[in-house]
């Protein structure tokens, strides 16, 4: 049964990743005074190429899922920061505010995306 | 996943309330007089820690993640001696010791802290946001 099985696609995956970031993105910012805290990010374009690359059968016992979210720390990168500052932190408040608010509409995009795709599942099987 | 982001959010809140009471301290002992250098009173500031994995977290603060007050430290500052012979603190030659608390630096630290904790407040009410709009999501 493709239609069930596969029938949110990539923004099944794409809703964890985007969650992850929201995530990442508040422990940025949870950490703005911690001294020596590095602030991350992940990279959404290689954690979805790979989650992609999993969508395939498994025809054999020795098959595995590859990309994990969770398994993934690859994914997870350091910021530059614009200024250095004196204690080591890296957090810059100003830009993790603007990717906060670009996590968070990245979010809701994806969000309409499923919406869009319950509903036209739903159209189908009503038949109308 | 979502309540992850609440439990970050809450435990930035919870270090930067530390750090605002503590300001407050300084601020209400300003004027504390000492016989002794030792005595006097010294500033205090939270020094922040990251709590990176498992093993860094406690009861008060489970959220890989998040952050908590690390230490409180003394501000290193030298005490001033001022001359008040009126004193009951007074020693011998009519000295005693001042706190070394800058009301200055001590309002700069609570504006900083209280912009963080209104940028957690902030990631807590958009995690709301998108929470309700997930469950809106069976509604579709």
């Amino acid at each position: 049964m493709n239609l069930v099985n596969n029938a949110f696609g990539i923004h099944e995956h794409a809703l964890a990743v985007r969650n992850r970031r929201v995530e990442l993105i508040s422990q940025n910012i949870a950490n703005v005074d911690t001294p020596n805290y590095k602030a991350r990010d992940i990279d959404f374009k290689k954690i979805i190429a790979g989650t992609q690359g999993v969508k395939v059968m498994a025809t054999n016992d020795k098959h595995y899922e590859i990309a994990h979210l969770e398994n993934t720390p690859d994914g997870l990168k350091f910021r530059v920061p614009f200024n250095a500052a004196t204690d080591g932190n890296t957090v810059e408040m100003a830009v993790e505010q603007a990717q906060f608010s670009k996590a968070t509409a990245d979010y809701q995009a994806t969000l309409m995306f499923l919406e869009s795709r319950i509903s036209g599942i739903r159209k189908a099987l009503r038949g109308e | 996943m979502i309540d992850n982001i609440f439990g970050i959010a809450g435990t930035a809140l919870n270090a930067q309330l530390t750090r605002m009471n503590l300001t407050a301290s300084n601020l209400a002992n300003q004027n504390t007089t000492a016989p002794t250098e030792d005595e006097a009173f010294k500033s205090k500031r939270t020094v922040f820690k990251a709590l990176l994995s498992k093993a860094d977290t406690h009861a008060g603060a489970p959220h890989v993640g998040g952050v908590r007050v690390d230490k409180i430290v003394d501000l290193q500052d030298p005490n001033p001696r001022v001359y008040e012979p009126g004193s009951p603190h007074a020693d011998k030659d009519g000295y005693v010791w001042m706190s070394n608390v800058n009301e200055v630096t001590e309002m700069v630290e609570m504006m900083a802290s209280a912009r963080a904790y209104q940028n957690n407040v902030e990631v807590v009410n958009t995690a709301k946001a998108l929470m309700m709009k997930t469950l809106e999501i069976t509604k579709a």
